[in-house]
């Protein structure tokens, strides 16, 4: 059963992201990443851990998503149009490609008991208790620094959204 | 053989991953829209998110630093996208395009 769910969404999430690198209207890009985001929260879970794929569903397929489409209508993009194949980069990219996937299956293939199930001694389902415990106990600085973070990314985005910058 | 599609160990996540990091990657080098480029980094952080999951679920020792790496990963590209996001908005409102090809004013 198991199995059968990672096959699932791993395929789908492959094929949405594809899409996403294919399509040539901004807008059917966004909403592949959406597809491919909730998929994504899937393979979450089925890693046990139902706090990220809420955290996944709720921030990435929803705020930041949100965001992307706002945007792509706000400045009313065309589709792009077509150019012709470039021969050589797409030849020199695809050796790049290669080499890269190499060095990938080398790393797999070298991970410690990478092939072998494992049981994991901690909790089966790590939920938002699991996490808070540790946020506000040994990551409390880190959280706290993430907080002035986004109020510096706020203050920096009302900004740049000025119409005119001094 | 069969044994590879039944069952589910730490390389299947972690060659989804890298797959997935690649398509990332092709669209960021391949693209010509800004708003799309963005998209395809979006995915290079997902597939590293996926894969810090794995390792933190496959892991001998019960600790959860993986899923606290991931949560800290989510907040920062969330805040990064907003940033990205007006950044582009001034660039379009100045030059009126969002095609990397028409961004040359740096170039001789």
């Amino acid at each position: 059963m198991e199995a059968i769910t990672f096959w699932v969404l791993a395929v789908g999430l492959i094929a949405a992201a594809w899409s996403v690198v294919l399509q040539r209207n901004p807008v059917a890009s966004a909403l592949s990443l959406v597809a491919g985001f909730i998929l994504l929260g899937g393979l979450f879970l089925t890693l046990g851990s139902s706090f990220l794929m809420m955290v996944q569903i709720i921030v990435y397929a929803g705020a930041v998503m949100v965001l992307f489409l706002f945007i792509i209508m706000l400045l009313n993009l065309p589709e792009e149009e077509r150019r012709p194949v470039p021969w050589a980069r797409l030849g020199v990219a695809l050796v790049a490609a290669a080499g890269f996937g190499w060095c990938l299956a080398k790393a797999l293939a070298d991970t410690p008991n990478g092939g072998e199930i494992l049981a994991w001694a901690g909790a089966a389902n790590v939920d938002a208790g699991h996490i808070g415990g540790l946020l506000f106990s040994k990551y409390t600085l880190p959280f706290e620094v993430t907080g002035v973070l986004l109020l510096v990314a706020t203050v920096g985005v009302v900004i740049l959204g000025k119409k005119e910058l001094k | 053989m069969t044994d590879t599609f039944t069952q589910i160990t730490l390389n299947h996540y972690l060659a989804l991953s890298g797959i997935l990091f690649i398509i990332g990657a092709a669209g960021v080098l391949l693209r010509r829209n800004l708003i799309v480029l963005y998209m395809g980094l979006e995915l290079m952080l997902n597939a590293a998110n996926l894969a810090l999951v794995a390792f933190n679920r496959f892991a001998t020792v019960p600790n959860l630093d993986g899923h606290i790496m991931v949560f800290f990963i989510i907040t920062v590209a969330a805040a990064e996208v907003a940033v990205g996001l007006a950044l582009l908005v001034a660039l379009f409102r100045l030059k009126q395009t969002t095609n990397t090809g028409d961004l040359a004013s740096l170039k001789f």
